[in-house]
């Protein structure tokens, strides 16, 4: 079967859970290959191998790390030059979009970004894309190229297929351009509050303006944790500073789309709705019955959040004994 | 120095899109506007201006003929001058032809900072600062939520989804700002009848020599085989609290498998 070249990102403490969505999609089109930047620890190799990684090309060199996107997007234009994928995939965030483009121009390829669904027509690749803030669905294909598709965190659901990959060093002689945008400082997030990174997380807690102020939001946080859920905001919330800008959902935030979203005084604008109405599951407590979160919720509860939070959090403390 | 910014005139988020018989989103079916995400790269290239740096501030737009409105509510912001590539040819274009485009564009106007949004408020692709840079053969800082320019170096801070990140690249670059950099401004009136004398060039593909057969619907690298309408969600539950509100939300959450 012919290669699929899938971009990993790694963690501190190992692989994105989007990096092993990416290896499950790629199953479809061929025998994934995943790309990895930095040492082949034995456990991310495991790791990539347990989710269908036949091969893992392990990419020597400091440059991948300490500038952004272009010498990650210059080891995929040569590794596609030489393994001639059927597809290459990225996860459809900062990083993955950044190489994507690169890659795209690079190799004169058409381009699928925010893609829930990637599957083979025949030779073909197409991708679904949600487009009109989720009304509708486009499926295109790429007539181009090398597919460079760009799949949405949590839209695939990463399934194990354990393999034991071969791993392949790489060297690269990145290009002086590559070194252009220095990266001078890197603090890794998620090792402080303890709880799931946001895009990826399986359950999401969210607050809205109706939490009322900074300290409400310790209800919110208390179900987060009950649950063991990462906890979001609006940008209406993130504006006043109540929690900090990188838990903003929404347009201008981050997109998720976890197995349960918890939408507590969330009025649910276009905007906010664009960034989790993939959720699989919606439901919503807020004091206004017009809310439009509601139409997007399977579950509603009209009422006040710091009398149904605190409630919910007890009951899923006492059910988990 | 110069400063471009790209902007992009975009249908009202707002109102209901539609799509034309060649599956193209239907711009002429919607009122446009300035996309709101490009307002916050204007509003940063006025205000390193305000801070002092000496830098002229074009803002280029490529787009049918309405696109123009754009343009003057940019100039209003603060805009020196305007630059809008329009020709009919380009109508249809993917992200790789439309980045063909800004190139040669950018090409003629000449530039030391290129300023664009995180992103279009239509097709939301985000890829357009890092296809340029790529096709310039200049760096790419993307996502910025703070930028500085000091003696020729551009430094930005962003979060990404793993990390916050420090980052620096020697001018020539190309950086997108988010919604994170600050409020635009709302122009004043004074502002909005002094931006009507400011100039506007036109430019056709001609004119920056780009074949016509390089854009365009035909020259797309991506085909649109089908739409449908995104299942609706079937309708919820909504109960009112009377007291038991949570522990009927505890009950659906249960019988879902999600406790």
């Amino acid at each position: 079967m012919p290669e699929v070249l899938v971009l990993v990102e790694r963690t501190p403490g190992g692989v994105r859970k989007a990096s092993l969505e990416l290896l499950t999609a790629a199953r479809r089109l061929g025998d994934p290959s995943a790309v990895l930047f930095g040492p082949p620890d034995p456990e991310l190799v495991a790791a990539l191998g347990a989710y269908g990684a036949t091969r893992v090309y392990a990419v020597a060199g400091e440059e991948p790390e300490q500038f952004l996107a272009v010498p990650k997007a210059e080891a995929l234009v040569a590794l596609a030059g030489r393994v001639q994928p059927v597809a290459i995939l990225v996860s459809s965030g900062q990083e993955g979009k950044d190489v994507a483009a690169r890659v795209a121009v690079r190799l004169d390829s058409g381009i699928l970004t925010d893609a829930v669904d990637v599957a083979l027509a025949g030779q073909t690749v197409r991708a679904t894309q949600p487009v009109f803030s989720g009304t509708r669905l486009v499926t295109s294909e790429v007539v181009r190229g090398t597919p460079v598709v760009a799949l949405r965190p949590s839209a695939v659901e990463a399934v194990p297929a354990a393999v034991d990959p071969v791993v392949e060093p790489v060297e690269m002689e990145f290009s002086e351009s590559a070194r252009g945008a220095r990266v001078t400082d890197r603090t890794p997030k998620g090792s402080t509050s303890g709880r799931p990174e946001l895009t990826d997380a399986e359950v999401v807690v969210a607050g809205g303006r109706g939490v009322g102020s900074s300290e409400g939001f310790a209800v919110v946080e208390q179900l987060a944790d009950a649950l063991g859920a990462a906890v979001g905001a609006t940008r209406a919330v993130t504006d006043l500073a109540w929690v900090d800008h990188d838990l903003q959902i929404g347009q201008t935030g981050r997109t998720v789309a976890p197995s349960l979203y918890v939408a507590a005084g969330v009025s649910g604008s276009i905007q906010h709705r664009a960034g989790m109405q993939s959720s699989k599951t919606v439901v919503a407590v807020n004091t206004d019955p017009n809310a439009a979160i509601f139409s997007v919720a399977d579950f509603g509860v009209v009422g006040d959040l710091h009398q149904v939070l605190p409630a919910l959090t007890q009951e899923i403390l006492a059910r988990r004994g | 120095m110069k400063i471009v910014v790209l902007v992009k005139h975009v249908p009202d988020p707002d109102a209901t899109w539609s799509f034309a018989p060649d599956l193209t989103l239907d711009r002429a079916a919607v009122e446009g506007r300035l996309s709101e995400l490009d307002e916050y790269a204007v509003e940063q290239a006025v205000r390193l201006v305000e801070g002092g740096l000496d830098a002229e501030v074009t803002c280029l737009t490529v787009g049918p003929p309405a696109a123009a409105d754009g343009l003057r509510k940019a100039l209003a912001m603060g805009a020196d001058a305007a630059v809008h590539v329009v020709d009919d040819a380009i109508h249809g274009s993917d992200a790789l032809s439309t980045s063909l485009v800004l190139a040669a564009a950018l090409e003629r106007t000449g530039f030391d900072l290129v300023l664009t949004g995180m992103g279009s408020t239509d097709a939301e692709m985000s890829v357009m600062p890092a296809m340029v840079a790529d096709r310039l053969g200049v760096p790419q800082a993307t996502f910025a939520g703070e930028l500085a320019v000091v003696d020729g170096t551009v430094t930005i801070k962003r979060e990404t989804e793993t990390a916050v990140e420090h980052v620096s690249a020697d001018l020539p670059a190309v950086v997108s700002v988010t919604d994170r950099t600050g409020e635009s401004r709302y122009p004043a009136f004074r502002a909005i009848m002094l931006a009507k004398k400011k100039p506007v060039a036109t430019w056709s593909l001609a004119d920056l020599s780009v074949d016509a057969e390089r854009v365009g619907l035909a020259a797309s690298a991506t085909r649109v085989v089908g739409t449908e309408t995104a299942p609706p969600r079937p309708a919820g539950v909504l109960v009112t609290d009377d007291g038991t509100g949570a522990s009927q939300l505890a009950e659906f959450l249960a019988a879902r498998g999600l406790l």
